[in-house]
């Protein structure tokens, strides 16, 4: 019997709190009878909470609850526990968690992990620790408070005898649960802040680690589906006949589209003993659609419509003072219009899931997926079974983005296996990636500022019209929610006395779902060019301009209960400066741009220096600099801010999503382009050190960065770019 | 038939000819390091060494393998265990997919040139992705491994 189990009955663990923006979990670490030892012992492994078992020999087995993806996720977490807990990281191996509520939010996405679960780590090891400590105490039948621990030990400190961790995992089982056991001071930490490597960089280094397509069970059948181009198409008819004359073509399936926010599109499924003849007897088949209303979906009428929207009064989300008044007043206004095409995640591994709907009603999923509950739940709701009856094994992820937080293609393969009887693994091919996904939205901005005769900004205007990620889970109303306006619109970090900021109609005729940094790209993107441009009829320097923009240091309180502090964003734009070396001499045809960004409750500034040589774009430094609060793996931020300039450069180079008749138009890596290592530039991080809790890190890095090109190739060249990519403007 | 050495070991296969070689190393042999990312040769994931050549497995038909020793990621240790000591070092990779084919790359690069410039990399490691946007240390890491490794 897995003794995990048999803890979870005693339910250690309860989730508390509701927050705006989501769910904030505590966990009380603790039996549900407290005065009761923990059975849990089974004479080999202490185990004091869900996340930790501790063996006799020493070995620690600590539990990662939240998807690796590249975000370090699996080293940063259990590094927390290892260190409140005075474990020897030399003796920790880390297990995945499967997808189940016991392990709380398990949702790998809005750069919350460590913003959740910094916390509860900390409290989960420390725990353990003073359980430990106590079970020394009583082994030795000694005051605890002459104990202490240290590196896998317990130590007494009056006569330095020491006694092993994997010792105590007896007497610690029959020890009570702390309430609140004490945490660490952080000048003790030693795993926190110090850039652990990745307890899984070895692996990665030889092709060991299993992501999804990984997955090899006995009798399992390949699957490739072919789904309707346009978004909720249906099938019409098929002939399977050419399909089922490929080598090793078992059969050929509809499967059902399923109406829910991460159901299925549904198609015709071809059933093979290897990839390769799923892949090829899909390109044979024949299939006719009903293509249904998003047929009409063409984008260059579609984004000319969205940009008319944002040129009329839209529906107001805020306004304070009286902008009407101060445009009337302004020496000079500014107005400008933005326009950004639809993105897609293409992680470099294609959504893809393994499943096995077995005889006793049972099913097994392994798959790389960013949410597990949400993707068992979905299986749940597809064989309208009890969830004791899924299990989902979360495998390592081959990117995200977002993408894979919508388990879709999680119920495609267990649709499959349930039909043929057998275990089924689904692969999309890159183009079923690229055609079907849930897209970030395109947009349209309208912008108008006014300026006083001392150039200060006295009126501010802003209107956006993007498709929103809540059609995606209700009727479509065709405006967008309030998630998204504060992600850059509501809650500019500028101290402005008149600002209105409106919405303007655009409906979704794609899936459109969160992708890196979500909203942010598109309302970044505007607000730091048009600071930009205000900055230049002002006739200031943009730094400078920015900084006082910004205004007086302040708290700005948010339900959230994180809450704005201007004083760390002028400090990350100052530090950027700095390490940039701001206003230096720099060569012909080069420019620096700046832009900057809060997001994700952490505060970031990056300034990029381009050069523009015969008509073309060269990137040749990123620097930025982040203040997340606690910084828990210094060499993980550090990674994830570099991957975040290349993500926020290959958008702004080549990114565009485009419609015609409902498809999508691009493929595959040919016509939507990825950053290459020819154009990757020197990129240098600096992690504010702060000992506040910490905030995301793995998105917030990307929203300055398309911008802050923008504004570079501004002055290099006093040419001004609205829209991306810029490969439409033949610079790239 | 078709022999495949794979990482010094020989297999008989016996599958279509034209299956490209990524799906026979993954599906048929079973070793799983070598990943699939488009299909056209767009984005290297597939990379291996095909006597001593990168080439594109998802577009290379067994077929044209039938014979040729092939070095995939799992054999690299064999090769050129220096650098992947040096990429664990690093923390080179984020979510690890594509590492395998900038490994194999690394690895055909550094075999012809043992001190390789920032515009030989450029060059070599052009063809291989990485959407999590390791390149930066991918090049510090393969300066890194030749200093480490240069005969001189």
């Amino acid at each position: 019997m897995n003794p995990i189990q048999k803890i979870t009955r005693r339910s250690f663990i309860q989730s508390v709190g509701l927050a705006s923006g989501g769910l904030i979990i505590a966990c009380t670490i603790r039996s549900s009878d407290k005065k009761e030892p923990i059975k849990a012992f089974n004479g080999k492994t202490f185990e004091p909470n869900l996340f930790i078992q501790l063996k006799d020999n020493g070995q620690l087995i600590l539990l990662a609850s939240r998807s690796e993806m590249g975000n370090g996720v699996r080293t940063s977490l259990t590094s927390v526990i290892a260190d409140e807990m005075d474990a020897d990281w030399q003796l920790v191996s880390v297990k995945q968690a499967t997808g189940d509520a016991k392990f709380m939010d398990q949702n790998t996405d809005g750069s919350r992990s460590i913003r959740y679960l910094f916390e509860p780590m900390r409290k989960m090891g420390a725990t353990a620790k003073a359980m430990l400590i106590t079970a020394a105490a009583i082994k030795w039948q000694v005051d605890e408070s002459i104990l202490k621990a240290e590196n896998h030990y317990v130590i007494n400190t009056t006569n330095n005898k020491k006694i092993f961790y994997g010792d105590l995992v007896k007497e610690a089982a029959t020890v009570a649960i702390p309430d609140n056991p004490t945490l660490k001071e952080r000048k003790d930490f030693k795993y926190i802040g110090k850039g652990l490597k990745s307890i899984d960089g070895a692996g990665f280094a030889t092709g060991k680690p299993k992501y999804g397509m990984d997955i090899k069970l006995d009798n399992m059948k390949y699957a490739a589906v072919m789904r309707c181009p346009v978004t909720f198409g249906t099938v019409k008819n098929f002939d399977k006949t050419k399909a089922m004359a490929v080598k090793g073509v078992i059969d050929v399936i509809e499967i059902p589209k399923i109406n829910r926010p991460f159901g299925t599109l549904g198609g015709i499924a071809v059933i093979a003993e290897n990839t390769w003849a799923a892949f090829k007897g899909k390109e044979a088949l024949t299939v006719e659609w009903n293509y249904g209303d998003n047929k009409n979906y063409t984008s260059d009428v579609y984004n000319k419509m969205i940009l008319e929207n944002v040129h009329k009064k839209g529906k107001e989300v805020r306004n304070d003072g009286n902008v009407t008044k101060a445009f009337k007043n302004a020496a000079h206004i500014v107005e400008s219009t933005f326009q950004l095409p639809h993105l897609v995640h293409a992680p470099m591994e294609v959504p893809n899931a393994t499943a096995w709907v077995k005889e006793d009603g049972t099913c097994e999923v392994w798959a790389p997926v960013q949410a597990p509950q949400t993707a068992r739940k979905e299986v749940v709701a597809f064989l309208d079974t009890k969830k004791e009856n899924v299990t989902v094994n979360v495998t390592f992820l081959g990117g995200g983005f977002g993408r894979k937080s919508k388990p879709d293609f999680v119920v495609e393969a267990v649709a499959i296996s349930k039909a043929i009887n057998a275990p089924a693994q689904v692969v999309w091919t890159r183009e079923d990636d690229i055609h079907h996904s849930y897209y970030h939205a395109v947009s349209a901005q309208y912008m108008k500022g006014a300026l006083d005769k001392n150039g200060n900004v006295t009126g501010w205007l802003h209107r956006v019209a993007y498709p929103s990620i809540a059609s995606t889970f209700a009727p479509d109303t065709g405006y967008a929610a309030g998630f998204e306006f504060g992600q850059g619109l509501v809650n500019i970090p500028y101290k402005i006395e008149n600002v209105r900021c409106e919405n303007g109609k655009a409906p979704a005729h794609l899936r459109i779902g969160w992708f890196r940094s979500v909203i942010n790209i598109i309302q970044s993107f505007s607000v730091n060019i048009f600071v930009d441009e205000l900055a230049a009829k002002a006739q200031k320097d943009p730094l400078q301009f920015r900084l006082n923009l910004i205004g007086e240091d302040r708290i700005e309180k948010s339900k959230s209960g994180y809450h704005f502090n201007s004083a760390k964003l002028k400090n990350v734009l100052k530090k950027v400066a700095k390490n940039a070396e701001y206003g230096k001499e720099l060569p012909a045809g080069h420019g620096l741009g700046i832009a900057m960004h809060y997001s994700f409750f952490s505060y970031i500034a990056s300034i990029i220096e381009v050069s523009i040589k015969e008509g073309k774009l060269k990137v040749h430094n990123i620097h930025s600099v982040i203040d997340c609060g606690t910084a828990v793996n210094t060499d993980t931020i550090a990674s994830q801010m570099q991957g975040a300039a290349v993500f926020g450069m290959s958008l702004a180079y080549y990114g565009k999503i485009t419609a015609k008749d409902g498809a999508i138009e691009q493929s595959n890596y040919d016509n939507y382009q990825m950053l290459r290592m020819k154009d990757v530039p020197e990129i240098h991080i600096e992690i504010v050190e702060s000992t506040d809790r910490p905030t995301g890190v793995g998105e917030p890095g990307v929203p300055p960065i398309a911008p802050a090109i923008i504004n570079a190739i501004y002055n290099a060249t006093g040419k001004r770019y609205y829209s991306l990519p810029l490969t439409d403007h033949g610079l790239v | 038939m078709i022999t495949l050495t794979i990482n010094t070991k020989e297999y008989q296969i016996d599958t279509e000819t034209d299956m490209p070689l990524l799906w026979v190393i993954r599906d048929v042999v079973g070793l799983t390091g070598t990943k699939y990312g488009c299909g056209k040769g767009l984005c290297g994931a597939c990379t291996v060494l095909v006597d001593g050549n990168p080439v594109r497995s998802c577009l290379t038909p067994v077929s044209s393998a039938n014979g040729k020793n092939i070095l995939t990621i799992e054999g690299v240790e064999n090769e050129n265990k220096v650098l992947q000591e040096v990429w664990e070092d690093l923390n080179v990779p984020q979510c690890g997919y594509c590492q395998s084919g900038q490994i194999i790359s690394a690895v055909a690069l550094l075999d012809k040139n043992e001190n390789p410039t920032d515009a030989d990399i450029d060059g070599a490691m052009s063809g291989n992705i990485c959407r999590c946007g390791t390149y930066q240390r991918i090049r510090t890491a393969i300066h890194k491994t030749a200093t480490l490794t240069k005969t001189e």
